[in-house]
């Protein structure tokens, strides 16, 4: 198997193997299970939302397979409305939220900074603990049959006349909540107090910058839909009229309340895929990002200003004409800095040194399609427009493009980039680059349809459809096919690099962070001395750096 | 290690502070004031809380960003109630600073 | 412009004083960290019961004269004179850390039992509240019953009126029982503290935990006293 990069591959230290690092630093079940070890809780997340990916593609294909003919002859509606609902549920609290950040942001914020660990090891433990039983809670309901509201919970159908197992998914989305609290508090606090001598917030790299914006936005908003999951429990259960009209109660509240916290959701979506967008793009151009400070400070106003747009997925529901209108000019507003970013990242790779590395094909992927979801968002944050799109699959494609073409391939780029340092392997570049392209046509060939299908009146959510539909639904059900096999393609070369994958060097692709400063894998405690820093971030010109990826020998610290 | 104590006489004449708000609350409640009522009282409240954060939770001492934190906290409560009040208010009028 | 590397010096093996964890430095930067992460969970805390908060001013915007109605009924004097014991409470929380600080052991324990203490009498009071509601049948759902009314209104206008003072009671129960359960996580932690205070463990040179648990104490005060004006003091001018 190939497995060149084009940069020259500094050779790793002869008696690398015998190195200790924090994979052979102890073996066995309890070593992982009562981990206090940032990298090892990374991996640990890892695998835990693998497996919720898995089962919400699971969903994804049953509704794909439903599709593929206008009438409804795979499942009755009932259980068409429970197979999107758990889609949903799982792929956007369980998968979507914390992928990034529990997995790369667990692993290389305390590494990128020159911290020995986070702010708090056994939070950030109990935070993947936490998150199981949120899951298992979730796979109880999922095996007794499921949900059937939507991923949305709208009530008084989830509070009064739902007949499925609404509160042990909402008990299992309100636990898996605090799970992302305590990753979010953990990250906050490690970057306000754990820097390394040196180590200035404009020295930082954008990683950091996007998953501090993202766990501001964790803690302040992950707690309203806590209490809202809540009420709607007490309501069920309770028969508590908050909600229900008989009451006196206001179903609109409930989506004023829910989507207080599910806007910024998305963003705690997207935000940390841009952070690793920039990480790739100026290593893979090999120059620094454009526009740092601009690209530092776009993450902040897209975190803030995120919390004021809630209202535009309440267009049609029966608001004020003068909140909708304020919600709608807000959402033009914080498209903004999410442009500035694109703008930044286009600026960075003219005239860089560019190469078409496996990370760098998907970064270059999230840039087109980032820009068409964003695009099309702007589309219907447009009051008129909405009022005709709305649940339809406008919608649907729009959300997937910047869920799925944004965040995914982000995860996607971020994991075949920092793989040589989590595992200390290199993996193939032909089937890595193959997956990419798979990934990237398959993508396009699901969503782009839908967007034609929404805006010709598709309504979302309906389990058949009238036949003049059929042709793109088919186009969209094959362009699922092929998506799949792009993302099941890397579960193998992986794993096969585990054990026959050529042993990674400390930098194998000549990028500048304290990341690659040290081995790969890293040892337990990071860094054999913690590091002072004084250069600039992504600063590619600097003569050390150009030495150091060059033949010549790597600097060496004392490691012994 | 350096850090400042407080001294038991602080706390104590905060502590008397506050009984007197809650007193103060108590009686302005039993007269109708209109809308007044609604300002006093969260008035008083917002007055005791900042006592306690001051005093009791130590922002006096505290480093800008837990100052910072804690305003962002009561802040962002701030947007989640007026922003939905800012439909609720203005269902019956289309333009609700002038005219009905 | 380089990467220079450092020994590391401060985080010494047996000098080390033996709270300090060992991915910290020192053990100012620990109780930085540690108080931060606190005021963080506050944070949290704060739009939790925001959420509530929110939804008691928005149908107190559309049904002020239920409202009014409904808290006429909650006795405010036993309100007051919870919120009195609260705000003691608080005064000991606060007094317990000054101790700690000041290497008063004793004070300590003694500090965080009247905390407790206090604690337990406003969960008493707490009780005491909730069974006359039930007896009045004023516990929203099948058996809420609701006699008192506004003034002399027509049938419909009745039945509209008594289901918006359900949703008065359905606020205040789901509001104050929350609350009630952050006292009795605060009362429990407390007691999770009184033997490494009989220990010695917080002195001057440390007392993080004590901070922390006194930060959530005090914020579960603030919590209640926006509750006690907002749920008992709107009906005390009416009739």
């Amino acid at each position: 198997m190939n497995t060149s990069t084009v940069h020259p591959e500094i050779p790793p230290p002869a008696d690398l193997v015998d190195r200790p690092n924090y994979l052979n630093a102890a073996y066995g079940l309890k070593s992982w299970l009562l981990t206090r070890d940032h990298k090892r809780i990374g991996i640990l997340y890892m695998i835990s939302v693998t497996i919720f990916f898995a089962l919400g593609s699971l969903f994804a294909l049953l509704i794909r397979l439903e599709l593929l003919t206008p009438e409804g002859d795979l499942m009755q509606p009932d259980t068409y409305n429970r197979v999107f609902t758990m889609h949903g549920v799982v792929m956007v609290f369980f998968f979507l939220i914390p992928a990034i950040p529990a997995t790369l942001g667990n692993f290389l914020v305390p590494l990128m900074i020159g911290a020995k660990d986070l702010a708090f090891p056994k939070l950030n433990l109990a935070s993947w603990y936490v998150y199981n039983l949120g899951g298992i809670f979730t796979l109880w309901a999922i095996f007794n049959g499921g949900v059937d509201t939507g991923w949305t919970f709208y009530t008084p159908f989830s509070t009064n006349y739902s007949n499925s197992y609404v509160i042990a998914t909402a008990l299992g989305v309100f636990i898996n909540g605090f799970s992302s609290i305590f990753t979010g508090l953990n990250f906050i606090v490690t970057i306000h107090r754990m820097r390394a001598p040196g180590m200035t917030w404009f020295r930082l790299p954008l990683f950091i910058w996007s998953h501090y914006a993202t766990s501001l936005i964790i803690v302040l908003g992950t707690p309203v839909v806590a209490i809202t999951i809540l009420m709607v429990a007490a309501e069920r259960l309770l028969h508590l009229g908050i909600f229900d009209p008989r009451l006196g109660g206001d179903p609109i509240l409930f989506q004023h309340l829910f989507w207080f916290y599910s806007h910024p959701a998305v963003y705690i979506m997207i935000l940390p895929a841009m952070g690793v967008i920039s990480e790739l793009v100026a290593a893979f151009s090999r120059k620094r990002i454009f526009g740092y400070r601009f690209v530092a400070f776009a993450s902040i106003a897209i975190a803030v200003l995120g919390f004021l747009v809630w209202g535009h997925h309440m267009f049609v529901a029966g608001q004020s004409m003068y909140a909708v209108t304020i919600f709608s000019i807000m959402s033009m507003l914080v498209a903004v800095p999410s442009a500035v970013k694109v703008f930044n990242w286009t600026a960075t790779l003219y005239e860089g040194s560019i190469s078409y590395e496996t990370p760098m094909l998907y970064a270059l992927g999230f840039i087109g399609l980032f820009t068409l979801g964003g695009l099309t968002g702007t589309m219907i944050a447009t009051l008129g427009i909405d009022v005709h799109l709305h649940d339809t699959y406008f919608i649907v494609a729009h959300f997937h493009y910047i869920m799925v073409g944004g965040t995914i391939m982000a995860y996607m780029g971020g994991l075949h980039y920092w793989w040589p340092k989590i595992s200390g392997r290199l993996y193939p570049g032909f089937l890595s680059r193959l997956s990419a392209l798979l990934v990237f046509v398959g993508f396009n060939l699901t969503f782009f349809p839908q967007f034609i299908l929404g805006y010709l009146g598709m309504p979302r959510r309906y389990w058949s459809y009238p036949p003049e539909f059929q042709v793109l639904n088919v186009l969209s059900t094959a362009g699922a096919s092929i998506l799949g096999v792009g993302y099941i393609l890397p579960l193998f070369y992986f794993a096969w690099s585990l054990k026959y994958g050529k042993r990674a060097g400390e930098n194998p692709w000549g990028a500048v962070g304290l990341e690659w400063d040290t081995t790969s894998p890293p040892p337990t405690e990071n860094f054999p001395v913690i590091p002072v820093v004084t250069r600039e971030p992504y600063d590619y010109t600097s003569e050390e750096v150009h030495r150091r990826t060059t033949q010549e020998a790597p600097v060496v610290y004392q490691l012994d | 290690m350096s850090e400042h104590v407080t001294s038991r006489a602080v706390y104590f004449a905060v502590f008397a502070a506050l009984l007197v708000l809650t007193a103060a609350t108590v009686i302005v409640a039993n007269f109708d004031l209109g809308w007044a009522n609604d300002a006093v009282a969260l008035g008083i409240a917002v007055t005791k809380a900042l006592l306690v954060l001051w005093f009791f939770m130590h922002l006096r001492y505290s480093t800008r960003v837990t100052v910072l934190t804690a305003l962002a906290g009561f802040f962002w409560l701030a947007i989640l109630i007026s922003l939905t009040l800012n439909d609720y208010l203005t269902r019956e009028t289309l333009f609700p600073y002038w005219g009905k | 412009m380089s990467i220079s590397l450092t020994d590391p010096q401060a985080h010494g093996g047996h000098d080390a004083h033996p709270s300090l964890q060992h991915h910290f430095d020192t053990l100012e930067q620990q109780k930085e960290a540690s108080t931060l992460g606190m005021w963080l969970f506050l944070v949290t805390e704060i739009m939790f019961f925001g959420g509530l908060f929110t939804t008691y001013v928005v149908y107190r915007s559309k049904y002020s004269t239920a409202f009014v109605a409904a808290s006429h009924t909650l006795d405010w004097k036993l309100g007051a004179f919870n919120t009195a014991v609260l705000i003691l409470s608080s005064l000991t929380m606060a007094l317990a850390i000054w101790a700690a600080q000041v290497n008063r052991r004793k004070q300590v324990v003694a500090f965080l039992i009247a905390t407790m203490i206090l604690g337990l009498t406003f969960l008493g009071v707490k009780a005491v509240e909730y069974k006359d509601k039930f007896e009045h049948h004023h516990v929203p759902g099948a058996s809420f019953e609701w006699h008192e009314g506004g003034h002399a209104e027509a049938a419909p206008a009745q039945a509209d009126f008594a289901k918006h003072v359900q949703l008065f009671f359905s606020l205040y129960f789901i509001m104050t029982g929350l609350h009630a359960v952050h006292m009795i996580c605060g009362i429990g932690v407390l007691a999770f503290l009184l033997m490494p205070s009989w220990k010695g463990r917080y002195n001057s040179a440390y007392h993080n935990p004590l901070e922390c648990t006194g930060l959530y104490w005090h914020f579960v005060d603030i919590v209640w006293i926006f509750l006690f004006p907002l749920l008992y003091l709107l009906g005390a001018h009416a009739k």
